[in-house]
C-alpha cells in the first residue's frame, strides 16, 4: 500500500494477527545488521543487566536525595490540618481568615527532572497522609472549568482505588458528568469522609490507619510558572470560601524563584495563602551524587572515558541542568558500547568475566589480539611470550584473566586515591585541579595528572598547608582508606596514621621553637620608629631564609611527597591501561552527534559543501566556493545569499540558468532549445520550493514575483 | 559629471546582463565605447579586484573581528571547541547582516557560468561586505547610498550633492522597456571598468581614503570592554536597519513579462524526470551508509528512544525503506506531516479508531490522548510504531500538537521515528517536550529532492500558485446555474477592467445590481444577494465594507488567473 495520498494523510498498517510478532525481539536487532554476531545474545544481556542496576540504582539516589524534602511537606501536611481532624469547630474557628495551607516547592530550572520527583512525592503523600492527591498541569487547565473538571475526575478516580465498592456509583457520577462546583465537590467530600468514618472501626482502622479520618485534599500544581494568572486566581477565591467545609492544601511547584508567587498574585489573592517555602535539592549536587554512586566505584564494571564524561557534563551544564538527561547519556554510552564492541561481553563482574575468558573463540581471541591497549602490552613483553600471545589462543585466555584482573585492581586503587587527592585539592585556593570531584575524575582519566600545570601549583600550594588543614585532612584521607575495599592500602594506612602521630607530637617541640621567635617579636614591639622597625623586619626575614626548616615543614614536605607518589602510582591514565577497551566507551562523538546535535550546521554544510557528503571529485572546491555543478538546490542557496531581504525571481531564475546552461556546455549565445529552458525552469521551481520547505524564503506579496529572505548572512 | 551619475545609476541598479544585451548594445551605439575584447575584459577586472582586496584588508580584519565577536556574545564558542564535526560556529553562518545589492546574485551566477566545470572563488562567501568581481569604489558608493535612503549616519555621504541622490531614485520609474535598460547598464558597467582601468593611478590613491570614510562600526571604538557591549547593540541595529526601509532595491522584472508558460504539477514532474540525475553513485552510497543503521534504530526505538532525522534531502524514501523492510510485522501508522490537512485530531482518530478499534468521539484531543494513553499502559503487548514525516509541518508545529505528540512518544509501547527538515525545527520543543520525546538525532542527508513533501499546491510559489485556483474556480462555477455564471463573469470583467487602478475599491453592490438588472442576470436584489452568499461561501468573492459604508465586492484570485478563466470560459461557449 502506498502512503502517498491526496486525500488523507495517514496511514495505519495492521498486519495479519497471526504474522504479528509476539515475544519482544529487541536482542535480534541487537545482533542483526552487524557482521560479527557472535556472542551478541550474551551481550545484551548482560547489557541489559548492568542498565537495569544502574536504573534502579539511580532510583535509590533519587529516593534518598528527596528523602528530606518530602519528610519535610509531610510534617508541613500533618500539621497544616491538624485542626481539623481533632475538633471540627476549633478549625473552623481559625480558618475564619480563610487562609489555605501552601507549600511552595522551590525545585529549580530542570524542568525535565520535575515529573520524576512528582511522581515519588504523590506516591509519598498517598501511602502517609492522603489518598485525595491531585496533580494539575497548565496545559491541562486552560480555564477554571478544565481545572475543575480535572480535579474532580482525579478525586473521583482515587476514591475508586480506595474503596472498591464504590466503583459503579463513582462511574455513574462521571457518566452523569456532574456540574463541576466546589459546592458538589464538598459534598462529595462528605459523603466519603462520612462513609469511611461510618464503617466499622476496626476496619478503618486497619484499612485507613495510615490516613485520619478527614484525610485533607492536596492539590498540587506542577508547574506553576505556566497557569494563566486569571485561572489560578479564580480558584484560588473559590476554595478560601470553601476551605471551611473540608481541609484543603495547595503544593505550588517552582521552576524559578518563589517570587513568582507574589508577581503572578495580587496581594489579595495571596493573602488567601498560608504560604510555607520548601527547597528541593539543586540539581547540581544530585548530579555530584549521581557520579559519585555510578561512575566513581567499581560496583559497575561499565565506565566512561574521559572525553564521554566531558561531553555529558557539557550537555548538563551548558544545556539543561538535567540529571535525568545525563542518565539518559550514560544509558546510551551503555547501549552504545555493547553494541559496537565485541569484547564488551568481558564488561562483567571479574568473577564471571573470568569465567567467560575461558569459552572465548577464536574469532574473540583476535579481537583482544587487536586492541590497540593489547598490542603495547605485547610489545613489551620478550620476544617468545609475543609469539605465544599472538599465536597460542589458551595462553592469551590466561593472559587475558589476569589481564583483567589487574584492570579490577587497578580500578579499586584508583577510586579512593581519587577522592583522597580530591580531600587535599578543595582545600586549596582558587582550586587548581577544579572544585568537584568530576573535574578531578577527568584531568586523571585523560592524561597523566602529576605531568600537568595545575598539579604542580596544587602540589606547590599544598606544602603552604596550615597545620591544622593538613591533619583534617589526614584523617579524612585515613577514613576514606580504611573504608575502601582495597587490601593493598593497609600500608597507606599505617603511614598515614604515623604522619598524624608525628603532628601531634610536634606540637610538644614547636613550644620550644616558638620561644626563638617570641623574642625576636618582643624586639619587634620595643621599637618604635620606622627605620629601625625595618632593619628588623629585614633581619628577621634574612635569618627565616636562611634558617633550617622547621620540624613540622619537614614532616609537612613529607606528607606531600607521599601523597604525590600515591598520586604517580595509582592515578596513571586508564587509557595506559591494558584491555582499557572493554569496559571503557570512549566514541564520544556518537554521543555528541545523538544528543545534541546540529542539525542547522548539517543543513548549512550540506548547502555550502556538499562534497562533504557527495564524494565526487568534480564538487571538490575551497573553504567558501562551490563548484558549478552542484545539485541545483546549493546553487539556487549559493545565489540567493547574494541578495538583500527582497529577491526577484526572475532574476534568480535567469541567475540560476546561466549558471546550468554553463555547465552543460551549450552556448549561451545560441537561442536554447525551448525544452532545455522548461527543464531549466522545472529543475528552478524544485529548488525555490525545496527552500521554502526548508525555511531560508517564503512568499512575499510585497512586490510582484518576489519572496523575502528569513536567514541573514551566510558564508 | 554625467559619468560620476551614471556610475550612481549603476549602482543602484545593476543587474544581470545577457551576454546578448551587451553586443546588440555596443553595435548601436556605433564605436564611442569601449571595444574590448569581454575575456580581457573579464580579466582586467580580476586584476584590479585583487588590488583592492589588499587594500581592505584592513576592514576585513575589522569584520572577522566584529563576527568573532558576535559568536562569544552567543556563547558559541564554548561548544566550538567540542565540536569537530565539518562545522563552524552558529554565529557565522547566521548572523544579520546589511542587504546586499541586487545584482550581486547575477554578477555570482555569471562567473559561475564563466569558467565550467571550474571551481570559483569568491571571496564574498567569507566576508559578505566585500564585493567579489566589481570594483571597490562602487561598492562604497552604494553602500553609502543605501545609507543615506535610510538616513544613517555617514560621513562619506554628506559629500555628494543633493541634487545628484535625487536623481538616484528615478531610473527605476524611467526604464520602458526591460532589454533596453538592461543594455544601458551594461553599458555603463564597461564603461566605469574601462574608466577604472585607466585611470589606476589615480584609484589607487582614491580608494584607501574611500575605505578609511566608510563607516566601519567596530573602528570607532577601540576600547574592548565596551566592543562588545555595542557590538550587540550594532547588530540589532543592523537587523532593524535591515527591515526598516520598505525601498525594495531589486529589479521590477515580473514572471508574467518573461513568457514563461506556467506549469503545472503534472507537466512539471515530467520534465523534472527529463532531466538528467546527477550524482547517482554517491548518492547511492549515502542512502546505504543510512540505511546501514537501520537495526540500530530498531533496537534504539526498542530501548525507549524516539528517533529524528535530519540533514538535507528528502527523507521519505528512507523511512519508507525502513518501514518496508523492518515494519512489515508489526503495527504501524504513517504520517505526512506535509500533507496540507494533517491535524492532529486525525493522528489520534487513525490510533483510537483503526489501530485500537475504539468507537466513539471524543470531546477534545485530551480526553482521546487519555484513552490512548491508557489504553496502552493497560496492555503492554500492544505495539506501535509511529512513522511521521516532517514532524516540523506547517500543521504540526503548533504547541498543543507536538505536546500531544510528545506525550503519545513517552509512551513505552509507541515508538516514534520522525524526519524534520526545517532550519528552526528545534525550537519547536522545549525541554519538557524534548525528554517526552527522548530523542536520539541523526543526520541523514540525502540530497535527494523533495518531491512528494512539496507537491502539493499550497507549499509551491507563484509559478503555480494558479493552476488550482483555476482549476477550483471553474469546477464551482460549472455547477452553478448559467445566470449565476454570468453573473460572476461580469464582476469578473468589471474587476480585469480596473486592475490598472491601485485604488480600486471593488464594485459596490447597488452597482453591481444595476448591472446584473441590465444584462437580465436578475430580477430582484434578493435574488442577487443569495447568489452573493453562495459564491461567499466557496470563496470566490469577498465584500469589503468601503469608508462610506457602502458594501464592495471582491475578487480574491489574481489577475493572471482570472484572465485564464475568462478565456476559458470564451472558448467553452
Amino acid at each position: 500500500m502506498s502512503t502517498s495520498s491526496v486525500s488523507k494523510g495517514c496511514f495505519v498498517f495492521k498486519p495479519s494477527s497471526k504474522k504479528r510478532r509476539i515475544s519482544s525481539p529487541t536482542a535480534d536487532y541487537f545482533s542483526e545488521g552487524k557482521n560479527d554476531s557472535e556472542d551478541s545474545g550474551l551481550r545484551f544481556a548482560t547489557c541489559q543487566l548492568l542498565w537495569k542496576q544502574i536504573n534502579s540504582e539511580t532510583e535509590k539516589i533519587q529516593e534518598e536525595l528527596n528523602k528530606q524534602l518530602f519528610d519535610n511537606l509531610i510534617s508541613f501536611l500533618r500539621q497544616s490540618h491538624s485542626e481539623f481532624q481533632t475538633k471540627k469547630t476549633e478549625w473552623m474557628c481559625r480558618m475564619k481568615t480563610s487562609e489555605i495551607p501552601t507549600a511552595a516547592l522551590v525545585l529549580g530550572v530542570n524542568v525535565t527532572d520535575h515529573e520524576v520527583t512528582f511522581k515519588s512525592l504523590s506516591e509519598v503523600l498517598q501511602d502517609n497522609i492522603t489518598p485525595y492527591v491531585v496533580s494539575l498541569q497548565a496545559k491541562e487547565c486552560p480555564g477554571i472549568k478544565h481545572l475543575l473538571q480535572k480535579l474532580m475526575g482525579q478525586l473521583m478516580d482515587r476514591c475508586v482505588d480506595v474503596d472498591l465498592s464504590e466503583e459503579e456509583e463513582c462511574v455513574n457520577i462521571s457518566q452523569k458528568k456532574i456540574r463541576c462546583s466546589m459546592a458538589s465537590l464538598s459534598k462529595w467530600y462528605e459523603s466519603v469522609t462520612k462513609k469511611t468514618g461510618s464503617e466499622t472501626p476496626s476496619k478503618k482502622r486497619t484499612s485507613s490507619s495510615r490516613h485520619w479520618q478527614f484525610p485533607p485534599i492536596v492539590v498540587i500544581f506542577k508547574d506553576m510558572e505556566s497557569f494563566t494568572t486569571k485561572v489560578l486566581q479564580d480558584f484560588i477565591i473559590i476554595s478560601s470560601q470553601h476551605i471551611h467545609e473540608f481541609p484543603l492544601v495547595f503544593i505550588f511547584g517552582i521552576a524559578t524563584s518563589p517570587m513568582i508567587i507574589h508577581r503572578l498574585l495580587p496581594h489579595s489573592v495571596s493573602s488567601l495563602l498560608c504560604i510555607e517555602l520548601f527547597q528541593s535539592l539543586s540539581c547540581k549536587e544530585h548530579l555530584a551524587t549521581v557520579i559519585d554512586k555510578l561512575l566513581l566505584t567499581t560496583q559497575f564494571p561499565f565506565k566512561l572515558s574521559e572525553k564521554v564524561l566531558q561531553v555529558l557534563i557539557n550537555i548538563f551544564l551548558y544545556h539543561d541542568f538535567s540529571v535525568q538527561n545525563f542518565i539518559k547519556g550514560f544509558q546510551l554510552s551503555i547501549v552504545e558500547h555493547f553494541y559496537s564492541q565485541p569484547l564488551s561481553m568481558l564488561c562483567c563482574q571479574l568473577l564471571e568475566a573470568k569465567k567467560r575468558v575461558n569459552s572465548l573463540s577464536h574469532n574473540q581471541c583476535e579481537n583482544i589480539r587487536g586492541l590497540p591497549s593489547f598490542r603495547r602490552y605485547v610489545e613489551s613483553q620478550i620476544s617468545e611470550k609475543q609469539i605465544a600471545l599472538l599465536t597460542e589462543d589458551s595462553f592469551l585466555k590466561e593472559v587475558t584473566q589476569t589481564l583483567l584482573e589487574d584492570l579490577h585492581i587497578y580500578h579499586e586503587n584508583y577510586f579512593p586515591v581519587l577522592r583522597c587527592l580530591h580531600v587535599f585539592t578543595t582545600s586549596l585556593p582558587k582550586y587548581p585541579l577544579g572544585k568537584q570531584i568530576r573535574e578531578l575524575h577527568c584531568a586523571c582519566l585523560g592524561k597523566r595528572v602529576w605531568e600537568t600545570e595545575e598539579y604542580g601549583s596544587a602540589v606547590q600550594l599544598l606544602r603552604m598547608l596550615a597545620k591544622a588543614e593538613l591533619v583534617a585532612i589526614l584523617q579524612k584521607c585515613v577514613e576514606i582508606f580504611t573504608s575502601s575495599s582495597g587490601k593493598q592500602f593497609s600500608n597507606t594506612v599505617e603511614k598515614l596514621e604515623e604522619f598524624l602521630l608525628r603532628f601531634q607530637n610536634l606540637e610538644a617541640e614547636t613550644n620550644e621553637v616558638q620561644d626563638v621567635s617570641v623574642s625576636s617579636q618582643k624586639e619587634l614591639q620595643k621599637k618604635t620608629d620606622l627605620y629601625h622597625l625595618q632593619k628588623t623586619l629585614l633581619e628577621l626575614k634574612e635569618s627565616k631564609r636562611s634558617k633550617k626548616l622547621t620540624k613540622f615543614e619537614m614532616l609537612r614536605f613529607e606528607v606531600v611527597d607521599f601523597i604525590d607518589s600515591l598520586v604517580r602510582s595509582y592515578l596513571a591514565p586508564a587509557e595506559m591501561q591494558t584491555l582499557n577497551e572493554v569496559v571503557y566507551f570512549n566514541t564520544a562523538n556518537i554521543l555528541r552527534e545523538h544528543l545534541n546535535a546540529a542539525p542547522r550546521i548539517a543543513l548549512h554544510t550540506a548547502l555550502n559543501n556538499p562534497y562533504c557528503y557527495l564524494k565526487n571529485q568534480t564538487l571538490k572546491s575551497d573553504v567558501g566556493c562551490i563548484s558549478n555543478t552542484a545539485p541545483d538546490i546549493c546553487i539556487v542557496y549559493k545565489l540567493h545569499l547574494e541578495c538583500g531581504r527582497l529577491i526577484n525571481l526572475v532574476d534568480w531564475l535567469e541567475a540560476f540558468s546561466t549558471v546550468v546552461t554553463a555547465v552543460e556546455g551549450t552556448d549561451p549565445d545560441s537561442v536554447a532549445t525551448d525544452q532545455v529552458d522548461e527543464i531549466i525552469h522545472a529543475r528552478f521551481i524544485r529548488a525555490v520550493s525545496e527552500l521554502e520547505l526548508l525555511g531560508f524564503i517564503k512568499p512575499s506579496k510585497q512586490k510582484t514575483d518576489h519572496v523575502a529572505r528569513l536567514t541573514w548572512g551566510g558564508c | 559629471m554625467s559619468q560620476l551619475e551614471l556610475k550612481r545609476n549603476k549602482v543602484l541598479e545593476a543587474r544581470f546582463v545577457a551576454d546578448e544585451d551587451v553586443l546588440k548594445h555596443i553595435s548601436d551605439n556605433g564605436g564611442v565605447k569601449v571595444r574590448k575584447d569581454r575575456a580581457q575584459l573579464a580579466l582586467n577586472v580580476k586584476r584590479f579586484v585583487k588590488k583592492l582586496e589588499n587594500i581592505s584588508d584592513d576592514d576585513e580584519a575589522q569584520e572577522i573581528l566584529e563576527e568573532q565577536n558576535y559568536v562569544a556574545v552567543l556563547g558559541a564558542c564554548a561548544e566550538d571547541s567540542l565540536r569537530n564535526g565539518p562545522s563552524a560556529g552558529g554565529g557565522k553562518i547566521y548572523s544579520f547582516q546589511t542587504p546586499k545589492r541586487s545584482g550581486k546574485m547575477a554578477e555570482l551566477a555569471s562567473e559561475l557560468a564563466q569558467t565550467p566545470g571550474k571551481n570559483v572563488t569568491f571571496d564574498s562567501s567569507q566576508y559578505p561586505e566585500k564585493p567579489a568581481s566589481t570594483p571597490q569604489s562602487s561598492k562604497k558608493y552604494s553602500a553609502s547610498n543605501k545609507a543615506q535612503l535610510k538616513s544613517k549616519k555617514n560621513e562619506f555621504v554628506s559629500t555628494t550633492p543633493y541634487r545628484l541622490r535625487k536623481r538616484l531614485t528615478a531610473p527605476s520609474l524611467r526604464s520602458d522597456s526591460e532589454s533596453d535598460y538592461s543594455a544601458s547598464c551594461s553599458e555603463e558597467e564597461e564603461e566605469d571598468k574601462d574608466h577604472k582601468e585607466t585611470s589606476d593611478v589615480i584609484l589607487d590613491q582614491k580608494t584607501p581614503s574611500k575605505t578609511r570614510a566608510a563607516p566601519t562600526p567596530a573602528s570607532k571604538k577601540t576600547p574592548a570592554k565596551k566592543l562588545k557591549e555595542e557590538m550587540t547593540s550594532n547588530l540589532v541595529e543592523e537587523y532593524f536597519e535591515a527591515h526598516s526601509s520598505s525601498k525594495v532595491l531589486t529589479s521590477d522584472r515580473t514572471l508574467q513579462k518573461l513568457q514563461k508558460r506556467k506549469l503545472d504539477q503534472q507537466t512539471l514532474l515530467v520534465l523534472l524526470n527529463k532531466a538528467p540525475p546527477a550524482f547517482t553513485a554517491e548518492l547511492k552510497e549515502l542512502n546505504q551508509q543510512h540505511e546501514s543503521l537501520f537495526s540500530k534504530w530498531m533496537l534504539q526505538l526498542h530501548l525507549g528512544f524516539s528517533i529524528v532525522l535530519y540533514g538535507l534531502g528528502s527523507k521519505r524514501d528512507l523511512l519508507e525503506k525502513f518501514r518496508t523492510s523492518l515494519l512489515q510485522d508489526s503495527v504501524h501508522l504513517v504520517v505526512n506531516g506535509f500533507f496540507p490537512s494533517i491535524t492532529v485530531r486525525s493522528i489520534l482518530n487513525s490510533i483510537t479508531e483503526e489501530v485500537l478499534d475504539h468507537v466513539g468521539t471524543f470531546r477534545s484531543p485530551l480526553d482521546q490522548l487519555d484513552l490512548i494513553m491508557k489504553r496502552f499502559k493497560e496492555d503492554s503487548s500492544v505495539e506501535l510504531y509511529l512513522l511521521i514525516h516532517n514532524l516540523d509541518s506547517k500543521m504540526l508545529r503548533g504547541d498543543k500538537s507536538q505536546q500531544i505528540l510528545a506525550q503519545l512518544a513517552s509512551l513505552p509501547n509507541i515508538h516514534l521515528i520522525a524526519s524534520i527538515d526545517h532550519i528552526n525545527a528545534p525550537l519547536m520543543w522545549d525541554q519538557a517536550k524534548q525528554s517526552l520525546y527522548n530523542w536520539l538525532w541523526y543526520e541523514t542527508t540525502t540530497f535527494s529532492p523533495y518531491l512528494e513533501e512539496t507537491s502539493y499546491e499550497n507549499s509551491l510559489l507563484v509559478q503555480q500558485s494558479g493552476s488550482l485556483a483555476l482549476s477550483s474556480l471553474t469546477h464551482v462555477l460549472h455547477s452553478l446555474t448559467p445566470n449565476a455564471r454570468g453573473i460572476f463573469r461580469l464582476l469578473a470583467q468589471y474587476h480585469l477592467e480596473n486592475k490598472d487602478n491601485p485604488s480600486y475599491p471593488g464594485l459596490s453592490f447597488q452597482d453591481f445590481y444595476q448591472r446584473c438588472r441590465e444584462a437580465f442576470l436578475v430580477n430582484s436584489d434578493l435574488t442577487l444577494r443569495a447568489q452573493l452568499t453562495e459564491f461567499r461561501d466557496h470563496k470566490l468573492i469577498r465584500t469589503k465594507r468601503g469608508t462610506d459604508g457602502v458594501e464592495y465586492l471582491l475578487i480574491p484570485v489574481d489577475n493572471g488567473t482570472l484572465t485564464d478563466f475568462l478565456e476559458k470560459e470564451d472558448e467553452d461557449m
